[in-house]
């Protein structure tokens, strides 16, 4: 699709395909963004076709909204979550293009705007159907009342907007009818009133999160007669004990999914009034709630339609594991991660009974065996997931069973774990997987990871995190093997150098290169990952050494998708810092000890690199900049993060272990 | 605050110096409601007689003590007397409200806290020297009838009983006297005008009425007592047996007892009348309103009964009076009962939560209970909070200036640099060596295809128009601020 053109003068052979035909092909111009871009310039009629054809945008600068929503007229969501400054005259200008087209917008990285320039937006884009507000802790319920102008809004997300009171969202509640999503997640300032209100007024409710707000069974009564509601999120609700819950009682026919995580004034005798949703609710979110006994596995035991339960970091007692394999539903999904008391006999009990199991989470359950690994692979054959990560007391030769028996595995998470060449071998017979963790595993070697690279080629995710027998060979047979590489991690991997580098660059689809510590990349490899991988948003060469300017400026030039860098420990100077800044979608960098990092040096680059958000800097620097920078910086929406941490010289990475388990 | 338990009008006046209130109305409507009182209550069965007894009664109430000693045969003085009497009091009346023109010519405009007290003050003490005035007035009216109509005495002597006995002689089966009177020149409702005018229905205030609702008396377990409008709306329920002088409390009618003779004196006689027939089986009294169609009324299908003469005053007047008392603060909310007016009062103003309708609500709960009520009503954002984000919108309005220049203009740079001297907002400090400003100039430079001119929105390859090197040397300069 790159360089097409045609020559502008004569007869266009391209004039001959109808818009529709061009439409067609332009969506599946997905990947890149910069695909469209060279499309539109390949002629005059192409550039016109394109600007009809788009109806998502998501800009990067707020300053060009004139520009870009003349051309794009047609555009009906508008993700403004690379604005960090959207001013009320910028929605302004989007409620004046815009008007009705317009459905959804994502305000929720974005500061700066008031009521004035909501109630604007909302006056003018009268068929808007979504708005995501979230992270505006400056909004008060003047703005939640200009929301509720939004007759027609289906989807809204407050999360976080900490000043809206009842009042705001009694608002709301009146005007925005039709609402059928509604998140309210940390509107610490709304309660039982203002949630009761959305439950009396809003009966096309479907999703509702009420995560953190301090309601009592008051609204939960209210919002249990909703008709339609399908999804509830209670999570740290301390005001739902077990007698709010007996409001289930009067019965919920359309619950599916209920999250009940960090409810600590939850039991089992209110858990049981969760019977009266059996006939509806598929999916269960206890996790760090109270101990899972047989009490509570024996109240949840008739809910027929469960099939996924969550009990992350619950306190888990063998008899209740034992219960709910006595449930008579087929669970798909348990997760037990972080639970303490998981024996290899309770879990046995378990997966033995539930043998449709898909998705099964132990991480961190430090108590099974191999035993329980054997059981769990011999009954779960179709497990598509399994995260096991810090399982300790696993043997090395139990993860060959996986490979084995569960070849259907997607998605697979054994980061610190005893496992060796021979259960990644025997792993590698698993052909769908998509996502492999093997941080901290330190028996691997080469030899397996390559048998992966040549059998896994769908692997998309890879993790080596500090497994440190890791050499450029096994990235090599990665590279080479699975084309659809989107993320690697490599840190702290001591070995591996720019051969590894220059072999991932041909996966093209590469968006996420963690190569912490490792000091044998240079900027030449970097200069080839650059080159390679267009769809690079995230960066980590923290204590690469030899990184300096050179590698910085073929990024500057190819990389035009970098969001992320972080470039600590490096050699980078000035130079290579100011030529990152012309990257207009950069928005987080960290540049901590950086020797070569001038404070004129580092003013110019904060200036220049407009789409900046995150900025992480030595607290040395702070006394160095210039007070006003700060204030502009602030005005543009870009925040610091201050670390006063002393430099530190990297340890070996089986010391590193060993500090790790001491401080355990 | 009870002026016809002082003895002479000397106090009276001594009483009521010094502030007044705006309530000249009242004794004029009292008149002018006469004609809506007549079709009121229309279907009368009991006729004009009855209305002549009611009339003592009220007579009785309002009467002072110094011609209630005479009020068995009419006496020419104690007329003259009271005319001087309201003579002086209606001089008094105007002098005050004089005051209160001339302060208001004074003070208009300022919402003094003290101009607030003192209104409230003058308020207070007009109503008493008005109700004074109906009271004498009324007690004028029926000497007058009497000379026409000689059987009254009778019936005269029967009001006294049946008032000094106290209600239970008007027990509903007694068929005696307890329809509404309606050609009572002095009835008081005329003051509190007709049931009619009755204004927004108050939410709040109507709850203690409705108290006793749970309660399940099987009829017949208890006794219907039904007072009259009158004896409603009169300020005392205890009268002297004697001289028909008319007391808030029992207490004082015995301690004025006392003055009648020697045998009121007696220990058994000042104790409380209710401790002695303790021994004897107390029958439960309830109350109807004689409110004819309330359901409190002892015919409604569904009646449900009053339990205290305190509840049937509160809800007759609530329910079936005007409210004659304005809240002088907000100057919106009306009462019929002072001590709603005194419980809204003490919060008024401090009503923060508001509807879209204009209704005030003292609790956020009772406000959002209506909202859930009525379609179309929404919660009100106060006031202080839209002007709170003023100092945000103005500053939005600067910005908005700064875009306005900004955007259309190809060279914004200029216009920004000329900002910059009168611009606070810390968006325009760099704004000239600003690169994404400066990237709209500077785009032109790099060659092209001639339609693409918003590109730079998404900046995707304005890392050529990013060359670092002149740009540092530029900003060398923002060194030298340190």
């Amino acid at each position: 699709m790159k360089k097409q053109l045609v020559p502008e003068s004569s007869f266009s052979r391209f004039d001959l395909l109808s818009e529709e035909i061009v439409f067609i092909i332009l969506d599946f111009l997905n990947e890149n963004p910069l695909d469209k871009k060279s499309f539109s310039r390949v002629s005059r009629s192409f550039y016109a076709i394109e600007s009809r054809h788009r109806k998502f945008l998501k800009p990067l600068r707020s300053e060009h909204l004139t520009k870009i929503l003349n051309r794009y007229r047609y555009v009906s969501t508008l993700d403004l979550s690379m604005c960090p400054r959207i001013t009320d005259a910028s929605l302004g200008v989007i409620s004046g293009r815009c008007k009705e087209m317009l459905r959804s917008i994502n305000l929720s990285r974005s500061k700066f705007f008031s009521h004035v320039g909501l109630s604007n937006l909302v006056m003018n884009c009268g068929n808007l159907v979504e708005i995501d507000l979230s992270n505006a802790t400056e909004l008060k319920d003047s703005a939640a009342a200009a929301i509720a102008g939004a007759k027609n809004l289906e989807r809204l997300c407050l999360a976080r907007c900490k000043s809206i009171t009842d009042i705001g969202i009694g608002c709301i509640a009146v005007g925005c009818r039709k609402l059928r999503f509604l998140s309210l997640k940390w509107c610490l300032g709304v309660g039982d009133l203002g949630v009761g209100l959305i439950a009396v007024k809003c009966k096309e409710i479907r999703s509702l999160d009420l995560s953190y707000l301090p309601i009592t069974s008051k609204c939960l009564s209210q919002i249990l007669q909703l008709q339609h509601l399908e999804d509830l999120v209670l999570e740290g609700c301390f005001g739902i004990d077990d007698d709010s819950l007996a409001a289930l009682k009067l019965g919920c026919k359309s619950l599916e999914t209920l999250d009940m995580s960090s409810c600590q004034n939850v039991s089992h005798v209110g858990l049981s009034s969760l019977n009266s949703l059996a006939g509806c609710l598929q999916q269960l979110n206890l996790s760090y709630g109270s101990r899972v006994d047989r009490a509570l596995a024996d109240s949840l035991r008739n809910l027929s339609m469960l099939h996924s339960v969550k009990l992350d970091g619950c306190q888990v007692t063998c008899s209740g594991l034992k219960a709910i394999g006595n449930w008579c539903v087929s669970l798909k999904e348990l997760s037990l991660s972080k639970c303490m008391g998981v024996t290899d006999e309770g879990l046995s009990s378990v997966v033995t009974k539930h043998k449709d199991m898909k998705k099964l989470d132990i991480t961190c359950c430090r108590k099974i065996t191999h035993l329980s690994l054997a059981n769990i692979t011999n009954s779960c054959t179709s497990l598509v997931s399994l995260k096991m990560e810090s399982c300790t007391s696993v043997s090395a030769e139990a993860f060959v069973l996986i490979g084995q028996r569960c070849q259907f595995l997607e998605e697979l998470d054994v980061t610190d774990n005893e496992i060796d060449d021979d259960g990644l071998i025997s792993i590698s017979m698993c052909a769908q997987l998509s996502s492999l963790k093997l941080g901290i595993c330190l028996n691997i070697t080469d030899e397996g990871l390559i048998h992966i690279g040549k059998c896994c080629l769908k692997l998309k995710e890879i993790d080596l995190y500090r497994s440190a027998g890791i050499t450029d060979s096994s990235i090599l047979a990665i590279a080479c093997g699975c084309p659809g590489l989107e993320m690697i991690n490599i840190a702290y991997c001591e070995f591996i150098s720019d051969r590894s580098l220059k072999s991932l660059s041909k996966c093209s689809k590469l968006n996420t290169l963690e190569s912490r510590g490792c000091p044998l990349i240079t900027s030449s490899g970097l200069a080839a990952i650059a080159v390679g991988c267009k769809q690079l948003f995230k960066l980590d060469i923290k204590k690469c050494r030899n990184v300096d300017d050179a590698g910085m400026i073929p990024l500057a030039h190819f990389s035009q998708n970098l969001k992320q860098i972080n470039l600590s420990y490096s050699s980078v100077t000035d130079v290579g810092l100011l030529s990152l800044a012309s990257i207009s979608c950069l928005q987080s960098i960290t540049i901590l000890h950086l020797e070569g990092l001038t404070p004129s040096g580092l003013v110019a680059a904060l200036l220049a690199c407009g789409g900046l958000i995150k900025v992480k800097l030595h607290a040395s620097f702070k006394s160095l900049l210039p007070p006003l920078l700060f204030e502009h910086l602030d005005a543009r929406g870009c925040t610091f993060q201050w670390r006063a941490k002393t430099f530190q010289a990297e340890l070996d990475p089986k010391c590193w272990k060993l500090q790790l388990a001491d401080a355990e | 605050m009870d002026p016809e338990e002082r003895p002479c009008a000397d106090t009276w006046t001594k009483s009521s110096s010094g502030s007044e209130s705006l309530q000249t109305r009242p004794t004029n409507t009292s008149f002018n409601d006469f004609n809506t009182q007549q079709t009121f209550s229309f279907n009368n069965p009991f006729g004009a007689q009855i209305s002549v007894t009611s009339n003592l009664n009220n007579q009785k109430q309002m009467s002072d003590p110094q011609e209630s000693n005479n009020t068995q045969d009419w006496d020419p003085r104690a007329m003259l007397n009271n005319l001087s009497f309201l003579e002086k009091k209606i001089h008094q009346l105007q002098d005050l409200v004089h005051v209160i023109v001339r302060r208001r010519g004074q003070n208009t405009g300022q919402a003094d806290e003290i101009l607030v007290q003192q209104q409230q003050l003058m308020t207070a003490d007009l109503t008493s020297i008005i109700v004074q005035l109906i009271s004498t007035a009324g007690s004028l009216l029926p000497s007058v009838k009497q000379t026409l109509c000689p059987e009254s005495s009778i019936s005269q002597q029967f009001g006294v009983t049946n008032q000094t006995a106290g209600v239970s002689d008007n027990v509903v089966f007694q068929h005696n006297n307890s329809v509404n009177k309606l050609e009572d020149p002095s009835d008081m409702t005329g003051f509190f005008g007709a049931e009619q005018n009755c204004p927004i229905e108050d939410h709040e205030m109507k709850s203690d009425d409705d108290a006793d609702e749970g309660e399940n008396l099987p009829p017949g377990s208890y006794e219907i007592l039904q007072l009259e409008k009158e004896e409603i709306l009169a300020p005392h329920t205890h009268f002297c047996m004697i001289c028909g002088k008319g007391f808030k409390r029992d207490a004082n009618l015995r301690m004025h007892m006392r003055g009648h003779g020697d045998e009121y004196k007696t220990p058994a006689a000042l104790t409380k009348p209710h401790k002695e027939s303790s021994s004897e089986p107390i029958l439960i009294k309830r109350y109807s309103c004689p409110y004819i169609g309330c359901k409190r009324n002892k015919d409604h299908k569904k009646f449900q009964p009053l339990k205290t003469i305190l509840c049937v005053k509160n809800h007759y007047k609530r329910t079936h009076c005007d409210k004659t008392y304005t809240c002088s603060r907000c100057n919106t909310k009306k009462f019929s009962v002072i001590a709603d007016l005194k419980t809204h009062e003490k919060h008024c103003g401090r009503d923060k939560w508001l509807c879209s309708c204009g209704t005030t609500f003292s609790r956020k709960d009772k406000l959002f209970g209506h909202i859930a009520l009525f379609q179309g009503h929404t919660p009100a954002i106060p006031v202080e909070e839209s002007k709170g984000s003023a100092g945000p919108s103005n500053k939005v309005e600067q910005l908005e200036f700064k875009y306005k220049s900004d955007a259309p203009s190809g060279s914004s740079c200029r216009n920004v640099m000329d900002l910059e001297g009168s611009g606070e907002d810390p968006i325009s400090y760099f704004s000239p060596l600003n690169f994404e400003t400066s990237g709209i100039d500077g785009f032109q430079e790099f060659p092209r295809p001639p339609f693409e001119d918003s590109e730079s929105s998404f900046s995707f390859l304005l890392s050529g128009s990013c060359d670092y090197p002149p740009k540092n040397g530029r900003y060398t300069g923002s060194n030298d601020m340190e």
